[in-house]
């Protein structure tokens, strides 16, 4: 990951540094994930796909990304 | 044979298969497409998780959305709010509006939660939600949940995973005469036997996971609660004789031999 001092946020419950400026959308495809393959959500706000590119995160951030899982 | 195929309808999407699967606890993603395909199920559920960056291969890149409606879960919530925070995550996803609501009270039993199962789905179904919402075998609290609205009732058979069948039918009876909606019972089916009983009772649809993932041949399984649904359909349809305390012969009395 990047390296101190750059923002950190919470992500999946994990303390994460992110780029200065970093987007929802940046960060995905930073990780490798699929945006289609997941949700997002912020400070407990549902971030809707088509804004991942403009969502800008910011120090402090509680990030949670989900998708689906096997289950009953 | 044509008697086999019985459609149904679940808020507005017509059925062919009384069958839905949950696609938890399987070895691999290999396994849960076979036993999918084996149990003939149309609409499967899911569980909504944070990702695992770890894992690579996600459900939703090996999964036939075509073929599959996919039903959202709130597994392991314990409140109506987090069940509904979980399900509008899960409608975020990209699937239909239709969501299985379970509020958990107990860790041990898997009992739902009623009182908080008929708050969350009060939200939801304001919302736009099409619910499922799974609660206990209690003919009250399914009236409650087909009054406000749900779109069926999935009372348990037994607690969830524990295989044990229907402990309640005369419950599930009740509940079947009662209801307008579809009566789909939900966890605790344990062989084909248990799901061909929950049919003959007269419920429309049974939802089941670990008795055919848990099974030692979970794709035979999934043939066989199929096959036992089909069968309770159709023993239920063509009228099952009444229980009589003695024996009636089944051969002529007349022109015996003396």
């Amino acid at each position: 990951m990047y390296l101190p001092p750059v923002p950190t946020i919470v992500l999946n419950g994990e303390p994460t540094p992110i780029p200065e400026g970093e987007s929802v959308a940046g960060l995905l495809a930073h990780l490798g994930l699929d945006p289609r393959q997941v949700a997002v959500e912020r400070n407990r706000e549902i971030v809707p796909r088509a804004e991942y590119p403009e969502a800008t995160l910011a120090e402090g951030d509680h990030l949670e990304i989900v998708t689906f899982v096997g289950g009953g | 044979m044509q008697s086999e195929v019985d459609p149904w309808t679940l808020a507005g999407r017509s059925l062919r298969s009384r069958l839905i699967v949950g696609t938890g606890k399987y070895k691999d993603a290999a396994e849960t497409k076979a036993a999918l395909a084996a149990s003939g199920a149309e609409i499967v559920t899911v569980a909504l998780r944070r990702v695992d960056l770890k894992v690579r291969d996600n459900l939703l890149s090996w999964i036939d959305r075509d073929r599959y409606t996919l039903l959202p879960n709130t597994a392991g919530c314990y409140s109506a709010d987090e069940a509904v925070r979980t399900l509008r995550l899960a409608r975020e996803l990209g699937i239909a509006d239709i969501v299985k609501l379970e509020v958990i009270g107990d860790p041990k039993t898997l009992f739902p939660d009623n009182e908080e199962t008929l708050k969350a789905a009060k939200i939801l179904l304001d919302e736009g939600f099409t619910v499922l919402p799974y609660c206990t075998d209690d003919p009250v609290v399914c009236r409650k949940l087909e009054a406000m609205g749900c779109a069926a009732v999935m009372p348990l058979a037994a607690p969830i995973g524990s295989g044990l069948g229907i402990r309640n039918r005369h419950n599930i009876r009740l509940i079947i005469e009662a209801a307008k909606i579809p009566v789909i019972v939900d966890a605790g089916v344990g062989t084909a036997s248990d799901a061909t009983v929950a049919m003959e009772l007269g419920c429309d649809a049974v939802l089941m996971n670990t008795a055919i993932a848990q099974a030692d041949d979970p794709v035979l399984m999934a043939e066989a609660m199929r096959l036992g649904i089909i069968a309770g359909r159709m023993a239920y349809r063509a009228g099952r004789m009444p229980i009589r305390a003695y024996a009636n012969a089944s051969s002529p009395t007349a022109g015996l031999i003396e």
